[in-house]
């Protein structure tokens, strides 16, 4: 494919486009000198993914995207962050010595996923699967192929959740259990 | 898709904006209205004819009033904040079908803003998009109340998010087994037609009524209004989240909530109370009576639907916070979870049989 019908294509152009938001927002969650902001680009950069899934036609992933991280998880972030602090300005706490190997880190993940995405899906065109949006295909997959790992995955998901519980919870002793029923 | 069509989707998208920023004019005067009713007051009587035009002398005066910058704000969250409230509320009624599609010059015409084929799951979206407009305003305000209010804004949107979505998951089920599985909401009215025994309409109001309380509990909760309004405690936090908002951007998230209230209730009728069905006397009326009185029925539907948020308003006191909470988490949820599972095994009991007979 030559570059003058890549331009002609105007999925091509909203591609670029998700794409460079998404990439901006993702170096601007690390180097915020606000946690807050830092989350707010977290939601940029989910929002331009969820976009990227739009223009796969799979509205059913593109919106869970939206409810379930952009609704719930970064709100919980920032539930956290302003019930413990809440800081306008800049956060110098918020930096750290070790930009380097992080560096190192990243640009290697980068290479290495970018490196498989190449390899698994050059010159394959990406078409949606099946009808436009077929929630019921989804559903089918999970439920039918994919059962075993979506299985483990909520396991996962549990023992999380019960691990946190168990860090979290201090229990009270009879003692302190009546001081709290009293007042 | 020629230039008609387009016209088409530009006055159907046109036709729900100015549906709802109407209604917003009307619901506040017959907020106050309805309410000074109820307290033998008088109410909103001077501007226009019973007052109906007070929400538009209001707006023009919050319109011409300065808009104040307190010298703590994050400035452009600040500003941004009011817009994050309006676009969710405007969105949200893109959904909701309000009247039967018709056919004009060879061409259908859906009333709704869009057919998604995961209506239900973009209102969830967007409903949960709203928070952000709170938790923003409290936080870039740089004052205390305002994060308090914010604070108690998204505490209570998590949890009553998660009644709503389990709520409607009842819904959904139950009206797959009729359309053949649907997350539209067009298709979910569809299979609202007819009646049972002949005189009760196919509501799913009726087999769905855990449901449908577990719903609207949690929509006046989700929309911050009273006895669920903590968000925006007068008497506890100056204000509320908005505090520091003054002239516009505090009209702009007032127009919000009043937004959320009718495209909630419109919602709550499309999914609970049969959305547009109703009698249409085809054929034994003029034609373009048949056409508009769909848009009726749905219309009367949520005024009922709205009517009832007023009327708690006026006879509720506020909940503690502790007691909301113990509302969401302990009740509503269990509740809403218990539902789901009775009416998944009613529903597989009735297409598949008992488990042993074979």
């Amino acid at each position: 494919m030559n570059l003058g019908d890549w331009i002609s294509q105007p999925v091509n152009w909203v591609f670029t486009l998700l794409a460079l938001a998404s990439a901006y927002s993702g170096v601007r969650v690390v180097t915020s000198q606000n946690v807050i902001r830092a989350a707010l680009f977290l939601v940029g950069a989910l929002a331009s993914s969820a976009g990227l899934f739009l223009l796969l036609s799979a509205e059913f992933v593109a919106l869970t995207l939206v409810l379930v991280y952009i609704g719930a998880v970064i709100v919980l972030f920032l539930f956290g962050i302003m019930i413990t602090r809440a800081p306008l300005g800049r956060d110098v706490a918020l930096d750290h010595k070790r930009r380097a190997p992080a560096a190192i880190t990243s640009i290697i993940l980068f290479a290495v996923l970018s490196w498989a995405s190449i390899r698994a899906f050059a010159g394959r065109e990406v078409t949606g699967v099946g009808d436009a949006t077929d929630t019921r295909l989804l559903g089918e997959a999970l439920l039918g192929r994919f059962v075993v790992p979506f299985e483990v995955v909520s396991f996962l998901l549990l023992a999380a959740l019960i691990g946190g519980i168990t860090l979290a919870r201090k229990d009270l002793s009879p003692a302190e259990e009546e001081a709290r029923e009293a007042t | 898709m020629d230039g008609v069509d387009i016209l088409i989707v530009v006055g159907r998208v046109l036709a729900v904006f100015v549906l709802l920023l109407v209604t917003t004019i009307f619901n506040v005067w017959l907020e106050r209205k309805t309410i000074a009713d109820m307290q033998n007051r008088v109410g909103p009587d001077r501007a226009g004819p019973f007052g109906l035009l007070q929400t538009v002398a209001d707006g023009l005066k919050l319109f011409f009033k300065e808009q104040i910058n307190p010298s703590k704000v994050e400035y452009g969250m600040f500003v941004l904040a009011p817009f994050l409230a309006v676009i969710p509320a405007l969105l949200l009624f893109m959904v909701v079908p309000f009247g039967r599609p018709f056919t004009i010059g060879g061409r259908e015409v859906l009333l709704q803003g869009a057919d998604l084929n995961v209506g239900v799951l973009f209102i969830l979206a967007m409903s949960s998009l709203a928070v952000y407009a709170v938790v923003l305003a409290g936080w870039s305000s740089g004052s205390k109340y305002p994060l308090l209010g914010a604070v108690r804004a998204t505490a209570q949107a998590i949890s009553y998010e998660a009644a709503i979505g389990l709520s409607i998951v009842s819904v959904v089920m139950f009206s797959s087994t009729r359309a053949g599985g649907t997350l539209s909401l067009a298709g979910i009215v569809e299979s609202q037609a007819g009646t049972y025994l002949g005189f009760l309409p196919r509501w799913n109001l009726f087999p769905q009524v855990v449901a449908f309380v577990i719903f609207f509990l949690a929509i006046i909760a989700e929309t911050n209004r009273a006895p669920f309004d903590l968000v925006e405690a007068e008497q506890e936090l100056v204000g509320g989240f908005h505090t520091e908002y003054s002239g516009m951007r505090f009209a702009m998230y007032q127009l919000a909530e009043y937004m959320n209230i009718f495209s909630m209730s419109a919602i709550c009728a499309t999914l609970f109370l049969g959305g547009w069905n109703g009698p249409t006397f085809d054929g034994q009326i003029p034609a373009w009576v048949s056409a508009v009185l769909p848009t009726v029925w749905l219309l009367i539907k949520t005024y009922a639907v709205i009517f009832a948020f007023f009327w708690i308003r006026a006879t509720m006191p506020r909940l503690r916070y502790d007691q909301l909470m113990q509302i969401g988490w302990k009740r509503l949820i269990p509740a809403a979870l218990v539902w789901l599972i009775l009416s998944t095994v009613a529903i597989s009991v009735r297409q598949f049989g008992l488990p042993w007979s074979a």
